[in-house]
C-alpha cells in the first residue's frame, strides 16, 4: 500500500542503518539556525531527542505537560536499561538483543527497527556514564548487570531501583545545557491541544497554558511527538496521573494513523488494588524478578484460609507452595516475558488460589535473604521495598509481598516508517507514542532503551533527511487560515464540554471506562467481550457528550478541565483498542484472545493471517475508521512458536 | 475515618488567600493522602464549586511533583515520604488537619496549593551537567569509577527536585538541592573538568533568585523524603571554596 512505505533501507540487516546514515541528506550549520522544530513531551524521549537537535544546531521548542521536564513519567522505570554489551562474557551481542526483542514481542515488531535499536543501545549507555549517571559498580569501578524477563544474559543496567530517574535526570541535564544556550526554549504547564497541518505538512500546534487556560500558537518545519502511551484509558494503571493519549489522537484526527491500538502490556507485579478510592497502581520492578519467587498456595484450601486470615503465608511450608512459573516454564522460570507472567497470575488466581483479596499472588524473597543476606537485597532494591512498605504497611523482607498484574505500557501507538516518521510528513513520533519496536510485548528494561535510541541516536539523524528539503522554505507565520481554524475548534470544543454542566465528575466517567477496558479489553479477551464493549463505548462518549459535569472556568488553571478534554479522547482511542482486538483473531504478545489458545493455555499466533500491523485510519467523526495492513516480512529472523520452557 | 480539613485557597498569585474549613467523612486508613483529596474534590465538583488545586503526578514518590506543606511539616508527618505515599493510617480519627502550600519567596503561589517551582530547574540550569553532546564519548568501562563513590554519587543523585528542603528551612535555602547535584558531579571524574566553575555559577545563581543561606538546623535533612544528607551541603562549601581559593576559573 502506498500510503504505507515503510522506507526500510536495501541491504543486509546489519548495514541497514550505516547505509542509511552514509547516504542520507544534512543540513549545513548555517541552515541549521533557520529551521524549527517542535517538541511535545519532556520525557526520555522527548529531552533527549530536543537536547541532541538543539546541540546539532536546530531552533528547538519543547513543551513540558508538567512545571518541569524530570516530572515526566519516565523517572519511574525501576529496573534497568537494556544493552547487548556483553560486559559479562555471557555471550551476548547485538544479534542475540535483536532476536530476544523480536521474540519477545511475540513477532510482530519491525525487523529493521529493532536490529537498529539493538545496534545504538551500546551508545546509550556510554552517553548515560559520560553524563555523570551513577550506574551501578561492581567493586573492580566497572559496571554491573542484572537479568530482566525474556533473556538468559545479564544485559541491564541499572541505578538501584531508579534507572528511570537517573536515565532521565541525564536527558534532563544535557536539556538544560541547551536551554541555557539559548538552542532549545522551554515551555512549561502547556498542553498540546491540535496539530496544525499546512499543505499536507505539520507545521505548527495549539497548546493551552494550564496556568492561565490561555491558547497559543506555535509554528515550525517539524513535530516530534514525545507524548508517551495511553494505558490510562484503563483508569487504573502504573502510569502517572498527567499521562494520556490525547496528543496522539489529536495526530490522528489529523491524518496520522493508529498502529495496533489492542497491543498493551499487562504488567505482572505491582501492588494489587485496595479500594474504590484508587486512583493509580504502584509497578514494583521486574529485577525483583532476579531474586523473588513467585508462588500460590498449592492447595485451595489453603489459599482461602490465607484470604480469611486464618494463616499466615510464612508458616506454609515448602512443599505446599506452588511456584508455578518454575513448574510450568523450568528454562526461564521466575524471568519469563510480563504477558506470560501476568496470565499466568490470572490464571492461578482465577482457579481459586489467589490470596489478598483473591486477586494476588506472592512474590517472596525468603530463598534470597537467606542466601544473600539482608544487606544484599536493600542494596539491589532498598527502594523498592520502602516503597512497598508505605503502601501496605507490611514489611516486606519479613512476609512475602502480594502483587497482581496491571496495566503498565503500550506497544501501540502512532504509526511511523523506518524514519519515525508518521503518515504526516513533518511529523515525527518517538518512544512509547510509537509503535514501532516492541510488537505485542515489550520486554522489561526496553522502553528507556527504546526512548533514548529514538532521542539521541535515531532522529538526530533521521530529521534531517527530511529538513534537508526545507531549507527555502519560509518559517510560517501563526495568523494563517489553518491556524485560525485550529485554535477555533479548540476553543469550541472546550466551551462545549464547560457547557454541559451536567450530573457525572470527570472522574465518575472515567472510572466507568477504565471498568469497561479492563473487563472486556483487558487481559482475556474474546469476540463476545469484544463485541459488547464496542456499542458500550459509543453510548459512554455520548454519555460524556451530554452529561459530563466540570466546575470552574476555561480561563485559568482548571485541573478538571484538562482531565475532561483528555478523557473524551481517551474514549474514541478505546473504541479503536476495541476494535482493533476483535480483527487479531490470534493471540500474540499481550493480547490474549481466548479462542485461539494451544492445549497447554499458551498463546497460539496466526502467522498465516496476522503477520501485519493493523493500522487504523480515521476517516471523521461518527464514521467507521478504517484499517490497513502493513505486512511483516521477517528475511533474517527465524519466526518460531515462543517457547519459554 | 472522619477529619477536618484547613486548606489554603488562593485563585492566583495576586489574590488574597485564605484558609477554608472541610468535612470530610468515611475515609479509609488505607487511603493515601492524595487519594483523601480526589475525594474531597469529587464532593467539591458534586456540589458544583471549583475543587482544590493540588500538584501531582506519578503518585509514586519519584516525580518530585506534589508537596504539601501538612501540620507544619513538608509531606506531613511521615519520615522519608513523599505527600503521596503519606497515608491516612498515620492520621487519627477526628483530627484537623491543616493543609499549605510551600512557603518559600522563590515559590510564589499559583493557585492554591500549587506553587511554581521553575526556580529549581534554573539553578540546574547554571551549570547542573556535563557539558557533554549526543555521541562521541567513550566506552562506559573506559574510566573506572570505585564503587564506593558511586554508590555515594548516586545517594545524592537520588534527589527528586520536590522542594521540601526549601519549605521546612526558615531561610528558604535551597543548599540541600544545590549541594546534591554539586556533590553527584564533584564525585565521578566525569564531572571534575566543570567543577570549579560549577559550583561557582550554581551558587550564585540560588543567590540571586532570592534563596537564603544554610541555618544550620538540619530541617532540610529531617523532611527530605529521598534522605538526603546534610554532609551534602558540606561538600558543596568545600567544593566552593577550592574553587574560590584553588581554582584558576572563576566566574
Amino acid at each position: 500500500m502506498s500510503t504505507l512505505d515503510s522506507k526500510i533501507p536495501e541491504g543486509q540487516l546489519s548495514e541497514k542503518w550505516t547505509r542509511y546514515k552514509s547516504s542520507q541528506k544534512l543540513v549545513n550549520p548555517a541552515n541549521k539556525r533557520k529551521l524549527d522544530i517542535i517538541v511535545v513531551g519532556t520525557g526520555l524521549a522527548g529531552s533527549s531527542a530536543a537536547a541532541s537537535l538543539g546541540a546539532l544546531g536546530f531552533n528547538v521548542k519543547i513543551f513540558c505537560i508538567s512545571d518541569s521536564p524530570r516530572r515526566a513519567h519516565s523517572i519511574a522505570a525501576q529496573g534497568g536499561i537494556n544493552a547487548a554489551k556483553n560486559y559479562q562474557n555471557d555471550g551476548d551481542s547485538i544479534e542475540r538483543l535483536f532476536n530476544d526483542t523480536i521474540k519477545g514481542g511475540d513477532y510482530r515488531a519491525r525487523e529493521a527497527n529493532v536490529y537498529r535499536l539493538a545496534e545504538v543501545a551500546n551508545s546509550i549507555i556510554d552517553q548515560g556514564v559520560a553524563q555523570g549517571i551513577p550506574f551501578a559498580r561492581d567493586y573492580a569501578g566497572l559496571l554491573d548487570n542484572r537479568s530482566f524477563g525474556g533473556s538468559q544474559v545479564s544485559r541491564t543496567f541499572y541505578a538501584k531501583g531508579q534507572t528511570g530517574q537517573q536515565l532521565l535526570l541525564g536527558a534532563y541535564s544535557a536539556l538544560s545545557k541547551e536551554i541555557k544556550a539559548g538552542t532549545v526554549k522551554m515551555y512549561e504547564r502547556r498542553e498540546m491541544m491540535d496539530l496544525v497541518v499546512i499543505d499536507g505538512q505539520a507545521r505548527g500546534i495549539i497548546t493551552r497554558n494550564l496556568q492561565t487556560g490561555e491558547l497559543e500558537r506555535w509554528s515550525s518545519h517539524a513535530v516530534v511527538m514525545a507524548t508517551g502511551g495511553y494505558g490510562n484509558v484503563y483508569f487504573l494503571s502504573t502510569n502517572a496521573m498527567e499521562c494520556n493519549g490525547s496528543a496522539a489522537v489529536q495526530c490522528y484526527h489529523k491524518g496520522a494513523m493508529f498502529a495496533n491500538p489492542c497491543f498493551v502490556q499487562i504488567h505482572p507485579t505491582c501492588i494489587p488494588v485496595k479500594g474504590d478510592y484508587q486512583s493509580k497502581l504502584t509497578l514494583m520492578s521486574e529485577s525483583l524478578r532476579n531474586d523473588g519467587r513467585i508462588w500460590v498456595p498449592k492447595n485451595i484450601e489453603d489459599a482461602k484460609a490465607i484470604r480469611e486470615g486464618k494463616l499466615n503465608p510464612t508458616d506454609l511450608k515448602e512443599e505446599d507452595r506452588d511456584y508455578y512459573l518454575e513448574r510450568r516454564y523450568p528454562a526461564f522460570g521466575n524471568l519469563v516475558p510480563r504477558d506470560i507472567a501476568s496470565r499466568a497470575a490470572k490464571e492461578r488466581c482465577d482457579a481459586g488460589y489467589g490470596v489478598g483479596a483473591g486477586f494476588a499472588v506472592y512474590l517472596d524473597f525468603k530463598t534470597a535473604i537467606e542466601r544473600l543476606g539482608r544487606d544484599k537485597i536493600q542494596e539491589r532494591y532498598g527502594n523498592l521495598f520502602q516503597m512497598y512498605e508505605k503502601i501496605v504497611d507490611v514489611d516486606p523482607y519479613e512476609n512475602p509481598m502480594m502483587i497482581y498484574p496491571a496495566v503498565h505500557y503500550t506497544m501501540g501507538g502512532l504509526w511511523v516508517d523506518y524514519e519515525l516518521q508518521t503518515t504526516i510528513p513533518g511529523l515525527f513520533a518517538t518512544g512509547e507514542a510509537n509503535f514501532s519496536d516492541h510488537g505485542a510485548n515489550r520486554l522489561g528494561a526496553s522502553a528507556l532503551m527504546q526512548g533514548l535510541a529514538d532521542g539521541y541516536f535515531i532522529l538526530p539523524y533521521t530529521m534531517q533527511n527530511f529538513l534537508a528539503d526545507k531549507i527555502h522554505q519560509p518559517r510560517v507565520s501563526i495568523e494563517t487560515k489553518e491556524f485560525d481554524e485550529a485554535e477555533k475548534s479548540v476553543r469550541a470544543k472546550l466551551e462545549s464540554i464547560m457547557a454541559i454542566k451536567g450530573e457525572k465528575t470527570v472522574d465518575t466517567l472515567q472510572r466507568e471506562l477504565g471498568h469497561i477496558m479492563w473487563e472486556y479489553v483487558g487481559m482475556g479477551r474474546n469476540a463476545e467481550k469484544l463485541t459488547k464493549a464496542i456499542p458500550m463505548l459509543a453510548d459512554l462518549r455520548k454519555e460524556f457528550w451530554s452529561n459530563v459535569r466540570v466546575t470552574g472556568d476555561m480561563n485559568s488553571m482548571n485541573p478538571e478541565l484538562a482531565k475532561a478534554l483528555r478523557l473524551a479522547d481517551h474514549i474514541e482511542l478505546a473504541e479503536i483498542m476495541a476494535k482493533d482486538a476483535l480483527q487479531r483473531e490470534e493471540s500474540c504478545g499481550g493480547h490474549y484472545r481466548e479462542e485461539y489458545v494451544t492445549d497447554e493455555g499458551e498463546a497460539r499466533r496466526d502467522d498465516k493471517n496476522f503477520m501485519f500491523v493493523g493500522v487504523w485510519e480515521y476517516k471523521g467523526e461518527e464514521q467507521e475508521p478504517i484499517m490497513h495492513k502493513e505486512e511483516l516480512n521477517y528475511e533474517f529472523i527465524n519466526v518460531q512458536q515462543r517457547n519459554y520452557k | 475515618m472522619d477529619f477536618t480539613l484547613k486548606i489554603w485557597r488562593q485563585e492566583n498569585q495576586k489574590a488574597k488567600g485564605r484558609f477554608e474549613t472541610y468535612k470530610i467523612k468515611d475515609i479509609s486508613p488505607d487511603c493515601s493522602f492524595l487519594e483523601m483529596l480526589d475525594i474531597l474534590n469529587e464532593s467539591l465538583v458534586n456540589k458544583l464549586s471549583h475543587p482544590v488545586c493540588f500538584d501531582n503526578d506519578c503518585r509514586e514518590g519519584i516525580c518530585g511533583m506534589c508537596g504539601l506543606y501538612i501540620n507544619g511539616r513538608p509531606h506531613g508527618p511521615d519520615d522519608a515520604v513523599t505527600t503521596c505515599q503519606l497515608h491516612m493510617r498515620k492520621f487519627t480519627d477526628g483530627e484537623t488537619i491543616t493543609i499549605e502550600p510551600w512557603r518559600a519567596k522563590p515559590f510564589p503561589v499559583i493557585r492554591d496549593l500549587v506553587v511554581d517551582r521553575t526556580a529549581l530547574d534554573k539553578m540546574i540550569q547554571e551549570g547542573g551537567y556535563i557539558s557533554v553532546t549526543s555521541g562521541g564519548v567513550p566506552d562506559g568501562n573506559a574510566i573506572p569509577i570505585p564503587k564506593h563513590k558511586a554508590d555515594q554519587a548516586m545517594d545524592s543523585a537520588s534527589c527528586i527536585g520536590c522542594g521540601a528542603c526549601i519549605a521546612a528551612c526558615k531561610n528558604a535555602s535551597a543548599m540541600l538541592f544545590v549541594g546534591a547535584k554539586v556533590t553527584q558531579l564533584a564525585l565521578l571524574p566525569q564531572g571534575k573538568p566543570e567543577a570549579a566553575i560549577r559550583v561557582q555559577k550554581m551558587v550564585a545563581k540560588m543567590d540571586e533568585l532570592g534563596f537564603g543561606n544554610c541555618t544550620n538546623t538540619y530541617a532540610c535533612e529531617a523532611e527530605c523524603p529521598k534522605e538526603i544528607k546534610r554532609s551534602n551541603i558540606s561538600r558543596m562549601n568545600l567544593e566552593f571554596i577550592l574553587a574560590k581559593i584553588v581554582s584558576e576559573e572563576t566566574i
